[in-house]
């Protein structure tokens, strides 16, 4: 707020950014280098049946979709213990707290409620 | 704080602040929490998509509309545009506004790119009548996908919006503090799409 | 041209002649309101205050007046809310056996409607973001929120959304699904009219205000404290205003997506909570009570803040526990998110999950139960003064309380089964919202109105008011916890068994008490203007309170602080004063400001055009009114000239009349 005007004068303009995470070429180029591996293999898998287990192959495309997440979040969104003091990665961990409850809490619930009540409904039915 | 040698009598510490202050920004850490909250939003659908998964409704299931290659060329739009956006940024802090401009211009195209193969997509199973009317499964699917492609469209307005007032008005600090907004909603995005194609396309196919 | 049945439905959507004041309840309201509405207007005229309005409050980003416009929406939109209670009350005290009443079902399951999403959203809410608008920023030392554009913004969309429900009393219904509108009820095929049509938009309008609101506050207490304020010396009203903001954050996504989902069903014929094609109608419910319960806790933490204030400035003394305090409030931020199937045991989930969310709700009320130990150990031993605050203070935890136990009865899913839907459940949230949620907010009106207004209010139409809602509330609902026991089921119109009939006279009695204590709530407000000379505080600290804000002068000077505070303990203000604190008298600096804009009520006009397409199906309005709102916007960020310094000799010259107003009155 008030410090934005403040600081629109361009002797500034360094100033706010060293506060800002901001990355270097390698690292760019580092994140976009095993997001391109973690992006390759699993729609390989896919795309090449490589695996007969479908089960399997779901779990691996997981991992690797969370590990390249991950790889975002360190070399592209730059995120780390200290950004904000610390209350970025905060609001990240509480966000993906929700996150997981939610998803996985709604499917177990929902799970349990079609079994019980949505005779007919269930995986594989068509209709 | 150099804040003890304020007005201070014997015993009575500084109860305030007299020098020039340097409040900090809270943009950036505003936004982040505003995405956070948009990180929510594709949690619920998400969810809506994992418990409507298979309700085929009798219609087309997965095998028979997702087009893989076309999603793998989706997915390199997207993760291209990001490290282009990456680039910008790096021109960005040594304060290169062509360069910035042209790299941003280079990931607004990559995005379009990416919005244009996921329109075709859509017309085309709305037009084989896999629309979203037809099944539940179809619901989540276009609404998961299409919300998805309405935050990258916004952020292809927003990204016009900033290269014209970067144009106008150089790389001052209201322009920079929006730049590294606009790349952590960009990345954000690209984060959301990794969910995207491995829950819904190729877990979708297997 | 004008006998064209297509360009007419082009131009006016589905709204037709009969959509216009369709009751005749409704018709007599609407000239009241008219009446009402012309008469304030004409006198704005009149007294030539269109131009203060707009300078000094339509396009303020200050706080403390958009924290008070929050609290007069709040307080209007109860009434309203107040209105479709005692209809109800007056439906069932006499619709027994061949009496059907006056309200026929049609009718009543819109006034229930109302009544909910009214509260909730457009009293219950407002109220308490205005609370912490005004609060927050003068208790952490800051001058401002974070963003105080978007905090313009998100005033005028909430009152955008009770705009868009106030319109359907007049113009088509409203929802007649109850205030959650669970599908299939709310689903076009059961309610093709305009009624859901208006919740949804109300609610979406209002909704992102919410989020936005909440996004501004995080970033102001994470950031924004003063020199020294570490978060564990923050007073406990910020750190649940933190937590309940932290929920707001988590918990509406939410809201807006299932409200999104619902909208596609409606509009664009999808089929998430369709009878057909596979849709899942136990999934809206699963989802909405995932925002749902954070939302209760999102009311009630800031209230549990304000009784700790009030409780160690009435006692005299620090408040007992702080750090239990705190964490408590922490847990239950992070529990609030594991309880939400206790909404719905009797759907079906079975007995894995029921205990799953019955064992999480008991636990959660576990750290409720230290914080009443907390202010029971505060008041032990200090100095009570029985200000207002501190009367409404007592009379929350004896009825709140009562009403949390009945909480855990109905956490026992076997329990739950005979209690669900039932009158007993309707007396459990009433108790713990009105004993809760709306006595913490009548302490923290008196508490706080002299701080925002430079006198107190009246104290004895005050004490009239207490004494008439604090019984009224146990008369009107007490019967219904008997009712419930006995297995009455919630939403009815009418009764059959006659001997049923006089606890609902008892009820509708303690309803009529009530009125007279809202009443006499205004009076008080009207007596205090009145008497506002005789009501006056000059020392800006006028209970000789413990935080930051009661350092200013009241009303604060629009900078809030001349100097940011430094701060040392908790309480930094009973510190201050302890230890000797000297007022400043120069070396006074310029203040940099952010300046006024009408940006944020032009947006949320457009957003009630926008809205009122969607719902009548005009959809060049809609179209026209999104285009301009998306241009508006964009335009907005080309203006950067957005502060402005208030020079030194302004601040020496506000804060000179502040020190002579001290000597004065010394």
């Amino acid at each position: 707020m008030s410090s934005d005007a403040h600081a629109t004068h361009a002797a500034d303009g360094h100033h706010a950014l060293a506060d800002a995470p901001h990355g270097t070429l390698k690292g760019y180029l580092t994140g976009f280098g095993l997001a391109v591996v973690l992006t390759v293999i699993p729609f390989w898998l896919v795309m090449g049946n490589v695996l007969d287990n479908a089960v399997a192959t779901g779990i691996l495309i997981m991992v690797f979709a969370i590990v390249q997440i991950v790889v975002h979040m360190i070399y592209f969104l730059h995120l780390d213990a200290h950004s904000e003091g610390g209350w970025n990665m905060l609001a990240l961990i509480f966000t993906v707290v929700l996150v997981v409850i939610g998803i996985v809490g709604s499917l177990w619930v929902m799970y349990h409620l079609d079994l019980n009540m949505m005779p007919g409904m269930m995986t594989g039915h068509p209709g | 704080m150099t804040t003890e040698t304020a007005l201070q009598t014997a015993g009575t510490p500084a109860f305030y602040v007299t020098e020039e202050e340097h409040p900090h920004s809270s943009t950036l850490l505003g936004f982040w929490i505003y995405i956070m909250s948009d990180t929510l939003i594709f949690a619920v659908l998400f969810a809506t998509f994992g418990v409507l998964r298979d309700r085929y409704a009798g219609g087309p299931t997965p095998q028979e509309v997702l087009e893989i290659p076309t999603v793998a060329l989706n997915t390199a739009m997207l993760l291209i545009s990001s490290i282009t956006c990456g680039f910008a940024m790096l021109e960005m802090v040594r304060n290169r506004k062509a360069a910035t401009l042209f790299w941003l211009l280079v990931t607004g195209l990559f995005g379009a790119a990416f919005v244009g193969l996921e329109l075709r997509e859509f017309f085309g199973l709305v037009a084989e009548g896999a629309g979203p009317q037809r099944s539940a499964y179809l619901s989540a699917f276009f609404t998961l996908v299409g919300t998805h492609g309405t935050h990258v469209t916004i952020g292809i307005i927003w990204l016009i919006t900033l290269m014209v007032q970067i144009a106008r008005k150089g790389l001052i600090h209201e322009n920079t503090r929006r730049l590294m907004c606009f790349s952590m909603f960009w990345h954000f995005l690209d984060v959301i799409w990794i969910g995207v194609f491995s829950v819904v396309y190729l877990l979708g196919v297997l | 041209m004008f006998s064209n049945p297509d360009l007419w439905k082009f131009i006016f959507g589905r709204l037709t002649w009969q959509d216009i004041l369709p009751e005749t309840i409704v018709f007599y309201t609407f000239f009241v309101v008219a009446a009402g509405g012309i008469a304030v207007l004409a006198a704005i005229t009149y007294f030539r205050k269109w131009g203060y309005l707009w300078d000094e409050w339509i396009t303020s980003i200050d706080h403390k007046k958009i924290g008070v416009m929050y609290i007069i929406l709040g307080l209007v939109m109860f009434v309203r809310g107040f209105s479709d209670a005692i209809m109800m009350r007056a439906q069932q005290a006499v619709a027994f056996g061949a009496n059907q009443g006056y309200l026929p079902p049609h009718h009543y399951d819109q006034i229930f409607t109302a009544h909910g999403v009214i509260m909730i959203f457009f009293a219950a809410m407002p109220l308490i973001t205005g609370l912490m608008n005004f609060v927050v920023p003068l208790q952490i030392g800051a001058r401002d929120v974070a963003f105080p554009f978007l905090n313009n913004f998100s005033f005028w969309m909430t009152a955008a959304g009770a705009v868009i429900v106030m319109i359907s009393l007049f113009l088509g219904e409203f929802a007649q699904t109850g205030w959650l509108a669970y599908p299939p009820l709310s689903e076009l095929a059961y309610s093709p009219g305009t009624g859901v049509d208006y919740y949804i938009w109300g609610l979406q309008v209002a909704g992102l205000g919410t989020l936005l609101s909440g996004v501004n506050l995080v970033a102001t207490i994470i950031k924004m404290r003063a020199p020294g304020m570490s978060m564990m010396k923050m007073p406990v009203f910020t750190w649940t205003a933190l937590c309940t903001n932290i929920l707001i954050v988590a918990a509406f996504p939410v809201l807006t997506a299932v409200l999104a989902l619902l909208t596609l069903d409606r509009y664009a014929g999808t089929h998430f909570f369709t009878n057909t094609a596979g849709g899942d109608q136990m999934m809206y419910v699963n989802l909405i009570w995932i925002w749902g319960h954070p939302e209760v806790y999102i009311l009630i933490l800031p209230c549990f803040g304000v009784y700790s204030e009030v409780v160690s400035t009435f006692c005299g003394k620090r408040l007992f526990g702080y750090v239990s305090m705190v964490y408590a409030t922490i847990v239950i931020t992070i529990l609030s998110y594991l309880v939400w199937l206790h909404h719905f045991f009797t759907m079906g989930s079975g007995a894995s999950v029921n205990s799953f969310f019955g064992i999480t709700t008991m636990i959660i009320s576990i750290p409720t139960g230290a914080k009443i130990f907390n202010w029971l150990f505060t008041m032990y031993k200090g100095r009570i003064r029985f200000e207002l605050p501190m009367m409404w203070t007592v009379a929350f935890m004896l009825t709140f309380v009562i009403g949390g136990m009945t909480g855990v009865m109905l956490a026992v899913p076997p329990a739950d089964f005979v209690l669900h839907n039932s009158l007993f459940l309707i007396a459990h949230f009433h108790n713990v919202i009105i004993g809760g949620v709306l006595f913490g907010i009548f302490a923290a009106i008196n508490f706080w109105f002299p701080k925002a207004f430079g006198f107190r209010l009246d104290p004895f139409w005050g004490k009239v008011s207490f004494w008439l809602w604090v019984p009224g509330f146990y008369l009107a609902f007490m019967p219904l916890y008997a009712l419930g026991l006995m297995g009455i089921t919630r939403r009815l119109n009418h009764f059959d068994d006659p001997s049923l009939q006089i606890w609902f006279v008892i009820a509708a009695f303690g309803a009529v008490m009530i009125a007279g204590g809202i009443l006499a709530m205004f009076v008080q407000f009207g007596v205090s203007i009145m008497k506002r000379e005789a009501l006056r505080d000059t020392t800006g600290d006028l209970w000789d309170a413990r935080t930051l804000e009661w350092s200013t002068s009241s009303p604060p000077p629009e900078y809030n602080f001349a100097f940011t505070p430094i701060v040392y303990d908790h309480d930094a203000w009973w510190d201050m004063k302890t230890r000797g604190y000297v007022r400043p008298l120069e070396g006074f600096r310029p203040i940099h400001m952010p300046r006024n804009t009408g940006t944020g009520a032009i947006l949320a006009g457009l957003a009630v055009g926008f809205a009122f397409g969607m719902i009548w199906y005009m959809w060049w309005l809609a179209a026209l009114s999104f285009a301009a709102m998306v241009v508006v916007a964009i335009t907005h960020t080309f203006n950067y000239n957005r502060d402005y310094d208030i020079p030194a000799e302004t601040v020496a010259l506000k804060e000179g009349e502040r020190t002579a107003l001290l000597a004065q009155h010394a």
